[in-house]
């Protein structure tokens, strides 16, 4: 561990490299957790499928991308397909556990979770993949950081997305819609707006959003059926850091979970990327806690 | 409930003790049965009768694994030696030394659990709602990991139990009874828990937290208590089954939280949760269904499995315990007044 940190102090370019890999992964970890908070803010969802939404987004891609579609081209294609998957979800499952206990719709897709990870695991095998974008690798500093293209673009179509997002959300009539019924459901209702199509439009965009996300992350990491629990927790992670509707706090939450994860595995070592990712949820919960311990007070 | 529960104690006996005679060919299949029904009942303790529902608890089983391992182990051996030789050196146990070992391993290993759950749950217990079940999954997930990578009890690569002194059949048996004893011992305690002001003061707490605390109830002690009191069974039965399975590897042995973490949820949902026979039944149904499909669905076991678990989620959520006493109030005490009911 120490020699690692040494390495890190002796050669500070290897910090760059590893800042960078952060900052591009990390975009993507935002952008799913973006919709994460957007589904727990407007119709208090536990969206425990939300990793499993994320590697099935990557599989269209990588899938379209050994038919001979560019992966890049594949992305729209999944956005679509997980769309209209999202709204099925939402018809099937979610509407009937939106207005019961909290803990009912964590296990509902917690059950769902379980089935599409196998389902993905029995159709393309539990082999890792990753989609091959077929561009250049660059390299900075002597060959010390290399920054493949696809990163950079996949870094600029995550930013692009996200102000799509914004925008539809702020001027879309459906967007003011969406953020009507967060505010007060049954106001919105009153106001004719039809809550359920809400719901189901916006489990579907948070759906869509996941495969994106999953989409880049397949061409610039990797992706494997069973890896959806560990994006499932990133998304927990950032959205409990930043609380949700506050948007440049999951942007920068997800962004520092990436560059953490990065360091985390450099410094401890490989097998502990996983644990840092779980580590950091635990040390924000409690971390939050002891937040909301100081806001108590004793009545005296 | 009275009226139910003497009807099922004597077939259940009755099937407990003769089962491993009858049928040896499963005495492993049914000692895991007494382990998924000891799950239940202590999952129900914080989920169904506390309101906590925890998503970690597998981590008690775990731990009591693996310190029964190390107490077994360093009883007669340096345990760095032992697992750096990963079974090279044979280290023999007398049989004394294996029944002393299992014996205290045993011992500590539910009671090194029960600390444990005390010394997390300090922190845990400020989580409310969802925020507990995705905590106590994460802190699960990261005993798993972290487990893995430290080399003093074997790292990823496990440790192996001492050896049985005895013949496979004898060793299958031995645990089968201690699985079953364990399992009657929890069956009593719950039974019993739930009978004193500790069970009331608990059911205060699911129903409404912040009332209970108003009354006076030191929410946070019965909290860590009733946790402890479901580690501490917990751990002794991840020591039994740790033994059984002679082998301690941390993700897929010790703490599974995909499967025997969920399968815990699933039971005492499918049995009806909040109930005492609710989890028992749903830890039978559930283990034959499981058995079933891992024989003849093999591949999409885990889709039947998720399946079951949405269906029981969305449109079962009382449990097989909740519809019946839907169905038949009188039998379970319930006084329903037919004016009442008719308008």
């Amino acid at each position: 561990m120490w020699d690692n940190i040494s390495i890190l102090t002796a050669a500070p370019v290897f910090n760059i490299q590893l800042i960078l890999d952060g900052l591009f992964i990390g975009a993507t970890f935002a952008l799913a957790a973006y919709g994460l908070a957007l589904v727990w803010g407007v119709m208090n969802v536990k969206n425990l499928a939300q990793g499993d939404f994320v590697i099935t987004g990557g599989y269209i891609a990588w899938w379209l991308g050994k038919q001979g579609i560019h992966p890049l081209w594949g992305m729209p294609i999944s956005i679509v397909v997980m769309f209209g998957f999202g709204w099925l979800v939402y018809i099937t499952i979610i509407r009937r556990v939106i207005d019961k206990d909290l803990f009912t719709s964590l296990l509902a897709t917690f059950g769902l979770a379980i089935v599409m990870a196998q389902a993905l695991n029995l159709m393309f095998g539990p082999e890792v993949q990753t989609a091959e974008s077929d561009y250049a690798v660059r390299s900075y500093f002597n060959n010390s950081v290399t920054v493949a293209d696809i990163k950079l673009i996949a870094f600029a179509l995550c930013g692009v997305l996200a102000v799509v997002v914004v925008l539809f959300m702020k001027n879309s009539r459906m967007g003011q819609a969406i953020r009507a019924t967060a505010q007060d459901p049954r106001a919105a209702r009153v106001m004719g707006i039809d809550t359920d199509k809400v719901y189901a439009f916006t489990y579907a965009l948070n759906a869509a959003i996941c495969g994106a996300a999953g989409a880049l992350i397949s061409m610039i990491w990797v992706i494997q059926p069973f890896y959806g629990i560990g994006h499932a927790i990133r998304a927990f992670v950032i959205v409990t850091a930043a609380g949700f509707g506050n948007l440049p706090g999951v942007i920068l939450a997800g962004l520092g979970l990436g560059v953490m994860e990065q360091y985390g595995g450099f410094v401890l070592g490989a097998e502990f990327q996983q644990a840092t990712v779980v580590g950091l949820l635990v040390a924000v919960l409690i971390w939050r806690q002891i937040e909301m311990r100081r806001h108590r007070q004793v009545v005296q | 409930m009275e009226s139910f529960s003497p009807k099922l104690h004597l077939p259940i006996l009755i099937f407990g003790v003769a089962a491993p005679f009858v049928i040896p060919g499963v005495t492993i299949q049914i000692a895991v049965l007494w382990v998924m029904v000891l799950f239940a009942l202590t999952w129900d303790i914080l989920g169904g009768q506390m309101g906590y529902n925890s998503l970690g608890n597998i981590l008690f089983f775990g731990s009591g694994m693996y310190i029964s391992a190390v107490v077994q182990v360093s009883m007669f051996a340096d345990v760095a030696e032992y697992t750096a030789s990963s079974g090279a050196v044979d280290f023999k146990y007398t049989d004394a030394q294996y029944f002393w070992g299992l014996g205290l391993g045993v011992i500590a290993a539910g009671i090194g659990s029960a600390v444990l759950a005390a010394a997390i749950g300090w922190t845990m217990f400020g989580l409310r709602g969802p925020y507990f079940a995705i905590g106590t999954l994460g802190i699960a997930l990261t005993a798993g990991e972290l487990m893995g990578t430290w080399s003093w009890v074997g790292a990823g690569g496990g440790l192996a139990m001492p050896v049985f002194p005895g013949s496979a059949d004898g060793k299958s048996m031995m645990f089968y009874f201690l699985c079953f004893f364990a399992a009657i011992a929890t069956y009593l305690f719950c039974s019993w828990l739930y009978s004193t002001r500790f069970g009331l003061a608990i059911n205060a707490i699911r129903d409404d937290e912040q009332k209970a605390e108003a009354m006076g109830i030191h929410t946070l002690r019965y909290k860590t208590i009733a946790w402890s009191a479901a580690a501490f069974f917990l751990g002794i039965s991840g020591a039994l089954f740790g033994n059984i399975t002679g082998f301690v590897e941390p993700l897929e042995v010790a703490f599974p939280v995909a499967t025997f973490g969920i399968f815990m949820v699933a039971m005492s949902l499918l049995g009806g949760k909040g109930t005492l026979w609710g989890p028992i039944l749903g830890a039978i149904l559930f283990h034959f269904l499981k058995e079933f499909t891992w024989t003849y669905f093999l591949g999409w076991q885990w889709v039947a499995l998720g399946v079951l678990i949405i269906v029981n989620v969305v449109f079962f959520q009382q449990g097989i315990m909740g519809w019946l006493m839907d169905k038949f109030p009188e039998r379970f005490g319930i006084v329903v007044d037919k004016k009442e009911a008719a308008e």
